[in-house]
């Protein structure tokens, strides 16, 4: 569907190439793009245009015009006005100094409120606090039970009551956390439509009867141009102090980070991440702009990787891979460190200009994840001894392994020609090596590709 | 237009859904009045076409989610028409705008539920877009037309989503199959064809866990799903109905992409399109993966579903604030069903 920014850019401006100096015209024709990119990002059309108008001054500058590389200025100028936009570093979130501090979490029906509830009271618990999960959705069928599994599931006191009203539900469990000992008080609110005046009062309702230290609007990142309507609203009714952006481990770009943050000038404080309890991230100013833009989410896919890779087993991986010692069992152990980093296709959305979804698409095809499975059937199909020294897998072992692992002889033969492969790269590499970062990057590359 | 008789006669005969189609009118008339209002205005205001007129026009599409790709093909295509046939009146370009939307939707497929028995309807989607309570007005509407309905707890993954389907079988009076949570939902799904052949069931309902599009396990766990089903009745499942959330915006296209490439959608439901969300998305959704949005979900209420009708969305986006043209929509609306 869509190119990423910087691919589209470029293309404008190599039509330009051998006409000599930038026009006022050419850039306008680069801003008309920036345009595109940030509407097929789901970002709001007035705010869109705000943005467009704020950085066309810039653009116009030297900066571009006298730049060999103007594509790579304007996006450079469009990245940078926009993190400035959705933040510098993000904010805490505030508590009461003494006493109960008391969260309210609201937002349309479906966005995930009840989920980021518990994953609050999960990464508050961790820091020491003593949250209570409250449920005040006395309209959706079983929202107040899903709560309370919620709870159970990370051990967190919960509170309910039947047949009140949800002011008095709240009013109750601040009462309640006082006297129990709960030092953070969690209230999840019913989903509702911003034009639902009724629903929108009984929350200002809440808001008076409670005095919320945070009141978090969820956003589902997944959200289109009406963003800014429904920012505008529960802001204008509520006064939010928050937002946190959830379902970001999908593909979408998550334009309406920036329409909910230029809207309400409120922070937004976290992002979800997945459906487990503990995808609760900070949210990321600048990986956020570049999602936005469609050029990947590098710093992200690095983390990731440092969390998951286990540094002893790599300074090991990298003593033998300097020594020519890289057996086949260290092979299969790189392949499941890969794969422990989750999901092969998240990772690759991450990687800049992989993105798009037709290229996504095709490398996903050609790396099935199945394939991991067959590399890992086939190494376990082998003996300790052929293992560690593969050149004695001659053709009736080969056999023998083809069928121990239920693939063919070709899929044997294809494995051992690429960990031999790589073993060269790896000499080659370790010969060239450097600095003690990219000797770091290093152990982390598939030895496979 | 056919359905102009049938029209006239569910207005004499059947008095006693007005109440519930003033319903509909009201919430729909909230998605539309915003559209209909803004280029109403923007007609009255440039009675020529001029470049500011197109640029609203423009405006007004993407801030309806129709995507930049769809509105600009659609700017085009104008604009070569209004060239072409020397258009002059800014009137004029309203049905033109008109004409080529509907054409983008094409003709409409309502869903079909009549096939031998059991009909199974398998109901697929991302997070929170209003799976479940799409499938417990579906059941309730079924349950009217003196179906039998058996509805399918294969959400086994969320908290309480068993629980959340099992208030709705009360609610619409149907019988529910549900195993344990966390168990297989593939397991599930087969108990239930096997019930449904067993009891006779008119309408087997499968609810199925909220999953992003681009989770490779879980949407194999679809795949699976759909398999048994096949397995199970080899005509199955015969409509497949993917929910999408009328606020999200671009990502329902890779939404409709990737669960079609996966379970093969038959229809799209389209929800909460009482919010001032316009759902603009599945003009283009429509026109490249050729999926037709079959119900729309127009607020919490059990009776809050109803088929949607191209013709009459588009024009109805399209209208005057004139009270009968809200009134056609409402009827023609209960006619779908009957007509085919």
């Amino acid at each position: 569907m869509f190119e990423g920014l910087a691919e589209k850019l470029q293309g404008t401006f190599k039509k330009l190439r051998g006409k000599g100096k930038l026009t006022e015209k050419d850039i306008n024709d680069a801003l008309r793009e920036v345009r595109f990119a940030l509407l097929e990002a789901d970002v709001s059309l007035p705010v869109v245009k705000e943005f467009i108008n704020s950085i066309r001054e810039r653009s116009m500058g030297a900066e571009v015009l006298e730049s060999i590389t103007p594509a790579q200025q304007v996006i450079k100028i469009v990245n940078e006005e926009l993190t400035a936009l959705m933040g510098d570093k993000r904010s805490d979130v505030v508590f009461n100094s003494s006493g109960v501090t008391v969260f309210l979490i609201v937002g349309l029906q479906g966005g995930g409120k009840t989920t980021t509830a518990g994953k609050l009271a999960l990464h508050y618990k961790k820091q020491g606090k003593h949250p209570l999960l409250v449920a005040a959705d006395i309209y959706r069928p079983a929202a107040v039970q899903q709560l309370e599994v919620l709870a159970k599931q990370i051990d967190v006191p919960f509170f309910a009551l039947e047949g009140e009203t949800p002011v008095t539900i709240a009013t109750e469990a601040v009462e309640h956390s006082l006297s129990h000992g709960q030092d953070l008080v969690i209230i999840d609110t019913a989903g509702r439509l911003h034009v639902d005046e009724e629903l929108m009062e009984e929350l200002q309702e809440m808001k008076d009867a409670v005095a919320p230290q945070e009141i978090f609007l969820i956003v589902d990142s997944m959200i289109g141009q009406d963003a800014v309507n429904i920012a505008k609203t529960f802001h204008e009714e509520l006064g939010l102090t928050g937002v946190i952006l959830t379902k970001l481990d999908g593909d979408t770009r998550g334009g309406a980070a920036l329409s909910v943050r230029k809207v309400t000038g409120c922070p937004i404080k976290f992002v979800g991440s997945g459906e487990k309890l503990d995808a609760l991230d900070p949210f990321y100013p600048d990986r956020m702009s570049a999602r936005i833009l469609g050029m990947g989410d590098v710093l992200s896919l690095i983390e990731k990787a440092q969390a998951n890779v286990d540094q002893e087993k790599a300074k090991e991986l990298e003593r033998k891979l300097r020594t020519q010692e890289f057996t086949l069992d260290d092979f299969l152990d790189q392949i499941k460190q890969v794969r422990s980093m989750g999901p092969l296709e998240e990772l690759l959305g991450m990687i800049p200009g992989l993105g798009g979804a037709k290229q996504l698409r095709k490398i996903q095809d050609e790396v099935d994840e199945k394939d991991f499975v067959y590399l890992e059937a086939i190494i376990n199909s082998m003996t300790l001894e052929e293992r560690n020294n593969p050149n004695i897998i001659k053709s009736s072992r080969r056999k023998r392994i083809a069928l121990g692992s239920g693939r063919s002889v070709q899929d044997v033969n294809k494995l051992l020609k690429s960990f031999e492969q790589s073993r060269k790269l790896f000499k080659q590499l370790s010969e060239m090596g450097t600095g003690k970062g990219s000797r770091k990057l290093k152990s982390m590359k598939f030895p496979f590709m | 237009m056919a359905g102009l008789f049938s029209k006239l006669k569910e207005k004499l005969t059947k008095t006693d859904q007005k109440q519930q189609k003033s319903k509909l009118k009201e919430t729909l008339t909230k998605t539309r009045e915003s559209f209909v209002s803004k280029v109403k205005q923007l007609v009255t205001v440039h009675k020529k076409i001029d470049e500011e007129l197109y640029e609203e026009l423009e405006d007004i599409l993407l801030q309806a989610d129709v995507g930049v790709a769809a509105t600009c093909r659609l700017m085009d295509e104008i604009r070569q028409d209004v060239k072409k046939r020397k258009i002059s009146d800014a009137a004029d370009l309203r049905n033109l705008l008109q004409g080529k939307m509907k054409e983008l939707l094409g003709e409409d497929v309502s869903l079909q539920t009549d096939f031998p028995p059991p009909t199974v309807i398998l109901v697929v989607g991302v997070n929170g877009v209003g799976k479940t309570t799409t499938i417990g007005k579906l059941a309730y509407r079924m349950r009217q037309e003196g179906k039998s309905v058996l509805m399918v707890a294969a959400d086994t993954y969320r908290a309480a989503a068993i629980e959340q389907l099992e208030i709705w079988s009360e609610r619409a009076d149907t019988e529910i199959i549900k195993h344990m949570p966390g168990s297989d939902p593939a397991a599930v799904v087969f108990d239930a064809i096997q019930a449904a052949k067993k009891r006779d069931i008119d309408v087997v309902i499968i609810d199925t866990a909220g999953r992003l599009h681009t989770k490779v396990n879980l949407m194999e766990e679809l795949k699976k799903v759909r398999r048994v089903i096949t397995r199970e009745l080899p005509d199955a499942p015969h409509e497949v109905l993917l929910v999408i959330d009328a606020a999200t915006g671009q990502n329902a296209m890779r939404q409709a992409e990737l669960f079609k490439e996966a379970t093969d959608i038959t229809g799209i439901a389209l929800t909460k399109l009482d919010g001032t969300a316009k759902g603009g998305i599945v003009f283009a959704i429509s026109e490249e993966l050729g999926i037709p949005v079959k119900l729309v979900g127009t607020g919490e209420g059990i009776d809050d579903l109803d088929d949607f009708d191209s013709d009459e969305f588009v024009s109805a986006l399209f209208a005057d604030d004139e009270e009968d043209e809200y009134d056609e929509y409402g009827e023609e609306d209960e006619g779908e069903g009957d007509d085919e």
